[in-house]
């Protein structure tokens, strides 16, 4: 029996900082900048919003569309490198906010930028295998660069989140393949008590992100057989505008494919949101039959790939929450440096 | 003293070679000189890199590559002498052979700069300054070289198109090298256009950071018939140095070092500029380029910016300047570089260089520099 995705949901704070505004902090270069990065704007959580409010607003909008009983849902898997807790469960708290508790298995999981594809990925696996009925994977971070560092232009805040089943007439997408790709390559790292992710500047690129993402996606076509040509879509990681670009045209993919689902530019990095991000977006406007590729990427470095035949209930669905673009483009509200400072906590306060 | 022929060469495709260490990318190279040459042994072997404890966190460096070269207990030195480290290591090689002290000696230089980060980098790079005077006071070499450039520009009106040129000219020759780390073509308007880096020098009038290695066989050249590919002949060797401190020299728009190392391969080769089919030298910034072109004779003081504007140094023009790309375009790990450029000017004489060959060539001349002028090599080689 098919199982898959039965209900999608995405969640973005609505203030922006502009590329400009930092580097005017920081006598940088915006012009380079913008061009080198393909970035013009980020997204940047309140002081009141973290990695469990926006996955709690993610996952009810994925219940929106999926009109199920909440309490239906076996296993809650919140993906994200930001934690609110070093020691304590952020799925939990969702978990609780959704109806999904007590009879639900619950894990928060952590691998860079991939973790919410891993809650995906589990989700449906116990699905698939019967032990669940529904399953919730929901990626989300509040990213932290550091003042200054090239991270900062992209470091940004959103979640989306996944609702897997196997209701024949619940399906929104199908999942038809799935294939990851992992070796110990660390490229970007944040060791306890740090509040700042180190990175291994230009390693991060050629023997990272492009070996770790063409191996998964030429996994993934191998295994089922399948072309760039028979995708109408497909969504890569996109931790800045250039490289989801620079790999899908390695691959043989075209700007149309990748475009719908390439939200960075105005986005930013969201971490473990980023390609699962960019998959509402993608379901938001597609079409029944459509196939879609998807393939994160978190450093470490591995990659999950899957491949997805749309379904005719996308159209019933797409309009019971907000789409996605809808979040990214509309109410969006611009802050100066200052308050990006307060908001992200980099004032050093009275004690 | 002996005459001294080239006799083999060695070199990888240059990069950021990830998945190498230091040990490795020298090997690979040694072995590739070694494999040219036709021989399975070396009498002794010279190691030009500048800072393998800072970029590699490892010294006593020649004895471990010695090693893993599998020539046990071979006489192996390690010469440092910043930029022209590789250059250094090649002398002191050919002093050996020519000294009868050893018949088959390995020139070479390596560094493995990417295994840390571009502060890291800029910080060992900048070791190579007065670290009292310069570096302490926060100057690194594009700011170093900027300040020649704009000594170059106010004395002679040198402008900032000219310095444009060498870059468009050494990425059109790299563009024909396969081992290039930048083999792109680049506009004069991409480089005044591309990022600022120190004024006027903008981030494509600057050599990048490499890993890389570079190795050549030095041998007697009386025996040279003994060997597989036809020798190339060492018929010129200058060494000089000068202050490192920049500010403590009388003129910023000369490199004096240069000037003297030169003057000390031409009169030991009975050559003269006009001799020179063409040459190899040290471009780390465009300036030092247009600088060396003067300091070597080939143009006069203020005449090497108008000479690269005019094509005089392209390739198929008066006098090819670079036509391996130079450091530009081929990369610049620091301690190879020297070496390197004595394996462009080997394979430019063998006439094996396909597109970006020199016509006839039959001598050609090495400069190699270290700092901002403080140490200078130069080499006169000649098909034999």
């Amino acid at each position: 029996m098919a199982a898959g995705i039965i209900g999608y949901g995405a969640h973005i704070p609505r203030r922006r900082i502009k590329v400009e505004e930092i580097a005017k902090v920081w006598g940088a270069d915006a012009p380079s900048y913008k061009k080198g990065l393909e970035l013009r704007e980020k997204s940047v959580p309140g002081l009141d919003e973290d990695t469990i409010t926006l996955s709690v607003e993610a996952a009810r909008n994925a219940l929106a569309r999926a009109q199920i009983d909440p309490a239906e849902i076996g296993a809650v898997y919140v993906g994200s490198e930001s934690h609110p807790y070093a020691v304590k469960p952020s799925g939990t708290t969702v978990a609780e906010a959704l109806g999904a508790t007590p009879d639900c298995h619950c894990a928060d999981l952590e691998f860079a930028c991939k973790a919410g594809s891993e809650g995906m990925f589990v989700a449906y696996g116990l699905v698939k295998a019967g032990l669940i009925k529904y399953g919730l994977g929901i990626g989300a971070d509040t990213s932290q660069g550091a003042p200054g560092d090239a991270l900062e232009y992209s470091a940004a805040a959103g979640a989306a989140a996944f609702l897997m089943g196997d209701d024949d007439d619940k399906l929104i997408a199908s999942i038809d393949e799935t294939y990851s790709f992992m070796t110990d390559t660390p490229d970007f790292w944040r060791r306890e008590h740090q509040f700042y992710p180190s990175h291994g500047g230009r390693f991060t690129g050629e023997p990272a992100y492009f070996r770790t993402v063409t191996g998964a996606v030429r996994g993934i076509l191998g295994k089922s057989g399948m072309k760039p040509a028979d995708f109408k879509y497909a969504i890569f990681h996109q931790p800045n505008g250039k490289f989801p670009k620079r790999v899908g045209k390695m691959l043989g993919f075209t700007m149309e494919q990748i475009d719908t689902g390439r939200l960075v530019p105005t986005l930013g990095n969201t971490y473990s949101g980023s390609s699962p991000l960019g998959l509402t977006a993608v379901l938001d406007v597609a079409e029944p039959g459509d196939r879609v590729l998807m393939c994160s990427y978190g450093s470490g470095a591995g990659s999950d790939a899957f491949v997805f035949t749309v379904r005719p209930r996308v159209r019933e669905t797409r309009d019971l929450a907000p789409r996605t673009r809808w979040l990214l483009d509309e109410h969006v509200r611009y802050i100066e440096y200052g308050e990006y400072a307060k908001l992200r906590r980099k004032i050093r306060m009275a004690e | 003293m002996r005459d001294v022929a080239v006799i083999g060469v060695g070199m990888q495709k240059w990069g950021e070679l990830w998945a190498k260490s230091i040990r490795d990318i020298w090997v690979e190279s040694a072995l590739m000189a070694m494999d040219d040459a036709g021989v399975d042994h070396i009498d002794s072997m010279y190691v030009g890199s500048m800072s393998p404890g800072l970029f590699s966190s490892q010294e006593h460096l020649e004895s471990l590559l010695a090693d893993y070269l599998g020539q046990h207990h071979v006489p192996a030195t390690r010469v440092e002498s910043a930029c022209a480290s590789g250059g250094l290591a090649f002398r002191l090689a050919w002093m050996e052979v020519a000294s009868g002290l050893s018949d088959v000696v390995l020139a070479s230089g390596v560094e493995k700069m990417t295994d840390v980060s571009g502060s890291e980098a800029t910080h060992a790079l900048a070791t190579a300054a007065d670290m009292k005077w310069e570096g302490m006071s926060g100057v690194t070499f594009p700011g170093l070289y900027a300040m020649m450039a704009v000594a170059h520009m106010h004395k002679y009106g040198t402008t900032r198109q000219q310095l444009a040129q060498v870059a468009v000219k050494n990425h059109e020759n790299g563009s024909k090298n396969p081992r290039a780390q930048f083999p792109m073509r680049i506009t004069v308007e991409d480089v005044i256009h591309s990022v600022q880096v120190a004024d006027p020098l903008n981030i494509l009038d600057c050599s990048p950071i490499t890993d890389g290695a570079a190795a050549v066989i030095l041998v007697p050249a009386d025996q040279v018939k003994k060997y597989k590919k036809p020798g190339v002949k060492v018929t010129g060797s200058g060494h000089a140095t000068d202050t490192i401190a920049l500010h403590s020299r009388e003129d910023l728009a000369a490199i004096r070092a240069a000037a003297i190392a030169a003057e000390g391969a031409y009169r030991m080769a009975g050559k003269t500029p006009k001799d020179i089919d063409f040459a190899e030298v040290h471009d780390c910034f465009t300036i030092a380029e247009i600088l060396i072109s003067e300091a070597l004779g080939f143009f006069e003081p203020g005449q090497g910016g108008p000479a690269a504007e005019a094509g005089w140094t392209a390739l198929g023009g008066r006098i090819p300047i670079n036509p391996s790309g130079g450091l530009k375009s081929k990369g610049h790990p620091v301690g190879a570089t020297g070496v390197a450029q004595i394996v462009e000017i080997t394979e430019q004489l063998r006439g094996e260089c396909g597109p970006r060959q020199v016509k006839g060539a039959r001598v050609g001349l090495a400069q190699n520099m270290g700092g901002s002028g403080g140490s200078c090599l130069v080499h006169i080689l000649e098909v034999m």
